[in-house]
């Protein structure tokens, strides 16, 4: 199965044209069709994961990446020098070595060297036990296309990152599958959701499993296109397009750094797209820090905008506007972790680009900790449910891209795997309470919804206790492990500021949250949901929020540490998810020294714990108990400003919306088409006008008597001639041909004149 | 079978549409029927002479001209009949054979006013003679004469058949690429009295034989090479000549105004295949014949391409007609073509190439769907429009895949004509300034996102929401038999080229890569 992982992305694929066929003449509006691919895929993904533990565990002999990498420069050395395989490029090419060929070759040389060097260790690791092997991935590609005598491949890619982001997407695609038949039932375009759902999974699964980074750009953007149509889901309401444009149009603003990001690192890598080979050739030092310094940098600003980092987190929120289920698997757990995802899986670049392990400070911990931070503080100001838990999802992101910028690769991917699985339930239980009732304003029309709604209720407990990293519940390990990163890498004395501000993410988190159960679930009923008669959902949706409540508890323990203050845990159990998902071929940094894993610290865990806690404890004693100084921003000038720039967002819409893209729309558009209009149309039309000028001014002064068939003939007389010619098309057409033929006989004449 | 079209197959894609019009011809006008069946028979059968193109095409040796015909034609000049069909001509010439069954099936049932199926077919056929004799002309003089014999039935399509400013719109398109084509008559003249003599002391209009004398670096037949200033000179007229036809930025004005007025059949073609003879030209004729010249140019061509992709999607994002705004974004999409053309590397022209078709298709679609929007509304004012997916929801899906489409996005076929036209300006050939065709690329990148904009904000407008209370109760036709028929196959190779771009890329590559063995590190 790991080298026919091209199976999975192809059945989703394969449902979204056939609900779009012939979904609307099935019973279940082509739902069916969408359920049973998704269930198929999580089946096979689970295949995949278990083929990929047998692996692991039995590793086969290595060095088929080191192979693969030399293949790959050798040949795109080959192209480079001109020496194209078909034959057809002449000698000039071959004189044409530029710079890129140079470094091509050697790294070629090099790379030859590494390989040696990496089955040597390879070798040695095999005397000293299980845990030095090296496990290869399974690659397998076709040539997409050839273009300038390079075979451009599309392939699978799998090893434990991919494996599990497999298991993960599967998983919750089926989960909102099952969800949405009930949720979205009756809705007036339901055969198209579940086909664009199945066209999401069917992306998704493409891009985890890219083998090289145009597949990656093309998932990437797939998946965008799947987000724009879900969120605009119910276009007929203007703020829903609204949303959806917003969403394509930030995203298409990080899609020019991903577009630029790729192309560097093609060129870097000597014309070749292949992750592997980027990421060894980076991790040996086979490119320019340069080059991967701008590649990463580039490739940041794709991640800022899919994976909702500040200052272009600001569509996340807006995209709440689609149906509820796809803002759990879309805008939560699987597609704005693509940008995590791309970092995770182009590792060697931005470890090395970014210098991550050896300086203190890189752009990518700074943007993290800035967005765990405000994107914690706006969910405060949320009325709307969603609105707070899109927020929070803003912030769990910039823990993960913190995680990535510190070094604490495992940490984070961890992270996006307890997170999709703990938010999916908070998500899906927001759904819950807002099925019945149509509106997800808390404040409005929700409030004391303990009783009347129990499983969703405890469901979404214990995802909120993952989410404030209440221990054992999953949040916890994986935050834990976050800032265990921050503490002990990159070098002495670690990131100090990472560790405050994710301890001090912690705190609002436990706040926020507890402000969102106070609201939902204690107190009065309010608004909707008093005049309603509020019941437990059936079990399609309540079903998916008991597993994925059940996985929010349980799953924090598939990374137990087994040092510090857990020394006791035995081998066998610890750390299996670093065990099978972190890489570690050639193509992972894992093994350069400035490479290292946190370890367990209880101090640590003890402390960032009470402060979440304490989060939760203040908020507590605030809405539960209405302690405190409430009312304060209609007292203190300070603290209303405060208020108000929380609710503005920081002004950034207003600067997105108003201000660029009202600019451009309004006054630059309309200047630019004016210019067009009147300044270079006007020098056609003024040429134009001046030459019909001067034939008539010749005509009348010099050559009065003439026919005025001299002007007309010579076409420059507008008026009339397009006349004559509707009437002469009316009978004659054979005119034409005869005018045309004639053209022709004229124009021979006189290139035989001038010949001769 | 492989060797079925031989000799005669170039020829009669040529002149069978000259065969359907001598047939017209005989017919009476008032046979309507008759006519559309004689001309959708000849178009068709040119169809099956293209399929029979790709299904004997050898594609080993996409380099080398196949179905090649070499015979005397004005002897007085060396002028010869040379025909033949390599990997650069094949795709835009199945394009061609592709779209004009398409507008014929398309107007079966609405011909524009004023109503006359006779003259509005022969036209068409016209024009499908005079486009595929451009993609087939080896010879330098009957390119010319191919390329020229285009203009004149689309002037009248547009002076005949068009809106209500026609009149300006028609002579505005004749006047302005008349005017490039006489300073490109120039350069082809130039070319041949420059040309070395063969044997017979002859020069020569062989456009093959004019790539060699290129690759060679221009030599003379006094000795010596080109001087590299006439070069660029020669070059400069065919820089205006195709230039215009694209059209590049600042050359463009001349396009809104022929595609808004031109009927909806005619702005299809233009899109489709007109512009294709700018971009193919200094494809197979300007850069190989004067591949020092082009290093020349190309900053310009760059410079101009990358403005046209900027300011034509701020022109477009300025419209409040939709066929106008559509028209306006083929200024951008063209950028991209030119851009990759201008990097003179395979990678960059293979783009170009891919792009053309591409854009003929997309851009081909959205003019369809302006058309048949006009047809049902009467109207292509934006702020007028809106809830099209509500109305007729099947033309909107196409609406909104076509834009898709058009704005790149990966899977369907606009995206293999832009990304890697963006890509090869990261690394130019030799001798081209890297530092500023980089800056070309991150400009070229961020008109991307403008291209999502102003698609996207026509997709809203147009598309989605509610029909405005003019239209509300108004019962609107969604597609005809004739539109599923015109345009399934366009939807079909969008998505096909979209999923597997190695279909044409692998045709078009050894025939890039030989056309540009002048110039060193193009490779890449």
């Amino acid at each position: 199965m790991l080298t026919h992982a091209w199976i999975i992305p192809l059945i989703p694929a394969v449902s979204f044209f056939l609900i779009l066929g012939i979904g609307k003449r099935l019973p279940r509006g082509g739902s069916e069709i969408g359920l049973a691919s998704v269930a198929v895929c999580f089946v096979l993904a689970l295949v995949v994961a278990t083929g990929w533990i047998g692996r692991v565990n039995h590793p086969p002999e290595a060095g088929a990446v080191a192979t693969h990498v030399e293949e790959v420069v050798a040949q795109s050395e080959h192209v480079a020098s001109g020496e194209d395989p078909a034959g057809t490029a002449g000698s000039a090419a071959e004189e044409g070595h530029g710079k890129e060929t140079a470094a091509a070759e050697e790294g070629a040389a090099a790379t030859e060297e590494g390989h040696g060097a990496e089955a040597g260790a390879a070798e040695e690791g095999g005397h000293e036990g299980e845990e030095v092997h090296v496990t290869e991935p399974v690659i397998r590609n076709i040539t997409w296309f050839q273009n300038g005598g390079v075979d451009i491949k599309v392939g699978t890619f799998v090893d434990g990152l991919s494996a599990l982001m497999l298991v993960v997407v599967t998983l919750i695609s089926l989960l909102v599958h099952v969800f949405s038949t009930d949720y979205v039932a009756g809705d007036r375009r339901y055969t198209h959701y579940f086909a664009f759902l199945s066209l999401f999974t069917a992306s998704m699964l493409f891009f985890v499993l890219a083998d090289n980074t145009l597949q990656m750009l093309v998932g990437w953007e797939l998946v965008g296109l799947c987000s724009f149509a879900l969120i605009g889901h119910w276009w007929e309401e203007k703020p829903n397009s609204d949303a959806a444009l917003k969403a394509f149009l930030v995203n298409r603003v990080g899609d020019v750094g991903l577009i630029c990001g790729v192309i560097v690192l093609y060129f870097a890598a000597g014309n070749t797209f292949d992750t592997v080979t980027i990421n060894t050739l980076a991790n040996e030092g086979e490119i320019r820090h340069f080059l991967l310094l701008v590649a990463s940098l580039s490739l940041m600003t794709a991640v800022m905008s899919k994976s909702g980092q500040f200052v272009l987190h600001t569509w996340l929120p807006d995209a709440m506007a689609g149906p509820t289920p796809v803002s759990a698997l879309i805008h939560a757990a699987t597609m704005v972790v693509a940008g995590v995802f791309m970092i995770a899986r182009l590792y060697g670049v931005f470890f090395n680009g970014l210098s991550i392990g050896t300086s203190n400070l890189n752009v990518m911990a700074v943007i993290g900790a800035i967005t765990l931070v405000f994107g914690g503080l706006l969910a405060f100001v949320q009325n709307d449910i969603k609105k707070v838990l899109a927020y929070s999802t803003v912030a769990q992101l910039g823990y993960m891209v913190m995680a990535l910028g510190v070094g604490a690769w495992t940490a984070a991917i961890f992270h996006l795997f307890t997170h999709a699985l703990f938010k999916a339930c908070l998500f899906l239980g927001a759904g819950s309470l807002a099925h019945p009732i149509h509106s997800f304003d808390m404040k409005e029309d929700m409030g004391g919804l303990r009783k009347a709604m129990p499983k969703t209720f405890w469901t979404f407990v214990i995802g909120t206790l993952a989410l404030v990293a209440v221990p054992p519940f999953a949040g916890f390990w994986s935050k834990d492990e976050i800032l265990a990163g921050a503490q002990q890498l990159g070098g002495p004395g670690g990131y100090p500021l990472m560790m405050v501000m994710g301890t001090l993410g912690a705190a609002l988190t436990g706040a926020y949250m507890t402000r969102v159960i106070w609201y939902v679930f204690f107190g009065e009923r309010r608004g909707k949901s008093a005049t309603h008669d509020m019941h437990e959902n059936g079990p399609r949706i309540v079903i998916p929020l008991i597993i994925l409540a059940g996985f929010a508890t349980l799953a924090g323990f598939t990374n137990l540490p087994d040092t510090g203050a857990l020394s006791f845990v035995p081998e066998s159990l610890a750390l299996r998810f670093e065990h099978f998902v972190e890489p570690t071929a050639g193509y992972f940094p894992g093994e350069l020294p400035s490479f290292g894993h946190p370890e367990f610290n209880i101090l640590l865990a003890v402390i960032s714990t009470a402060v979440g806690l304490a989060g939760v404890v203040v908020a507590y004693l605030w809405y539960f108990k209405g302690m405190g100084p409430h009312g304060l921003t209609e007292r203190n000038r300070y603290a209303r400003a405060g208020y108000k720039v929380l609710e503005n967002k920081y002004g950034l819409d207003i600067l997105y919306t108003d201000v660029i893209a009202g600019g451009t729309k309004g006054p630059v558009a309309r200047g630019a088409y004016w210019v067009n209009q009147n300044v270079i149309d006007g020098v056609v039309n003024r040429v134009a006008s001046s030459a019909r000028w001067s034939g008539e001014w010749v005509y009348r002064r010099i050559d009065q008597g003439v026919v005025d068939n001299v002007v007309k003939g010579s076409g420059m007389a507008a008026e009339g001639s397009g006349e004559v010619l509707r009437k002469a098309q009316t009978g004659k057409v054979q005119a034409y041909g005869a005018y045309l033929f004639l053209g022709a006989a004229v124009l021979a004449a006189i290139f035989v004149v001038i010949a001769s | 079978m492989k060797d079925l079209l031989n000799g005669w197959g170039a020829t009669a894609a040529v002149f069978l549409p000259m065969v359907g019009i001598a047939v017209m011809m005989l017919i009476p006008r008032s046979e309507e029927t008759l006519h559309k069946v004689v001309a959708l028979v000849t178009s068709l059968a040119v169809l099956a002479v293209g399929i029979g193109f790709l299904a004997s095409f050898d594609y080993d040796k996409t380099a080398e001209m196949q179905f090649f015909v070499n015979k005397t034609w004005i002897e007085l000049i060396n002028s010869r009949y040379i025909v033949g069909i390599d990997g650069i001509s094949l795709p835009l010439i199945a394009l061609t054979v592709l779209v004009v069954p398409l507008v014929i099936i398309y107007s079966w049932n609405h011909f524009p006013e004023p109503h006359n199926p006779k003259a509005f077919l022969m036209l068409i056929l016209i024009l499908e003679t005079g486009m595929v004799g451009t993609f087939v002309a080896q010879d330098l003089l009957l390119f010319f004469v191919f390329f020229e014999l285009v203009l004149l039935p689309m002037y009248f399509m547009i002076g005949v058949f068009g809106g209500e400013a026609r009149k300006y719109a028609s002579l505005k398109f004749f006047l302005y690429t008349a005017f490039g084509s006489a300073l490109m008559i120039v350069s082809i003249l130039a070319t041949y009295f420059l040309s070395p003599v063969n044997g017979a002391g002859d020069h020569t209009f062989s456009m093959i034989a004019l790539a060699d004398w290129g690759a060679a670096g221009n030599p003379l037949t006094d000795g010596g090479n080109l001087v590299k200033a006439t070069g660029i000179l020669v070059f400069g007229g065919f820089f205006m000549g195709f230039g215009i036809k694209v059209p590049m930025f600042p050359f463009h004005t001349w396009l809104p105004d022929a595609h808004t007025q031109a009927p909806t059949v005619g702005s299809v073609i233009l899109a489709a295949v007109l512009l294709k003879l700018g971009t193919y030209g200094f494809v197979r004729i300007a850069i190989p014949i004067f591949p020092e010249a082009a290093k020349w140019w190309a900053p310009i061509i760059g410079g101009l391409a990358v403005i046209g992709i900027i300011y034509g999607a701020l022109g477009c994002l300025a419209q409040t007609d939709m066929k106008r705004l559509i028209a306006f974004s083929s200024v951008a999409h063209m950028g991209y073509v030119m851009l990759g053309i201008s990097t003179l590397t395979s990678f960059g022209t293979n783009a170009a190439l891919f792009g053309m078709v591409a854009h003929g298709l997309i851009t081909g679609m959205l003019f369809f769907i302006a058309g048949s929007v006009k047809d049902r509304f009467h109207t292509l004012e934006i702020k007028r429009l809106g809830g099209l997916l509500l109305q007729s929801p099947r033309m909107g899906w196409l609406f909104a895949f076509s834009a898709m489409a058009s704005l790149g996005l990966p899977g369907l076929a606009g995206f293999w004509g832009e990304f890697p036209a963006i890509l090869s300006a990261y690394d130019p050939a030799d001798g081209l300034n890297v530092a500023l065709f980089r800056f070309f690329m991150v400009v070229a990148a961020i008109g991307t996102v403008f291209a999502a904009g102003y698609l996207l904000w026509l997709l809203q407008r147009v598309a989605f929401g509610t029909p405005s209370a003019e239209f509300e109760h108004e019962h609107i036709h969604d597609m005809h038999l004739t539109d599923y028929l015109a345009w399934a196959p366009m939807i079909v190779a969008i998505l096909v080229l979209g999923v597997y771009p190695g279909l044409l890329f692998n045709i078009t590559d050894g025939a890039v890569i030989e056309s540009l063995r002048a110039i060193a590190g193009s490779n890449s």
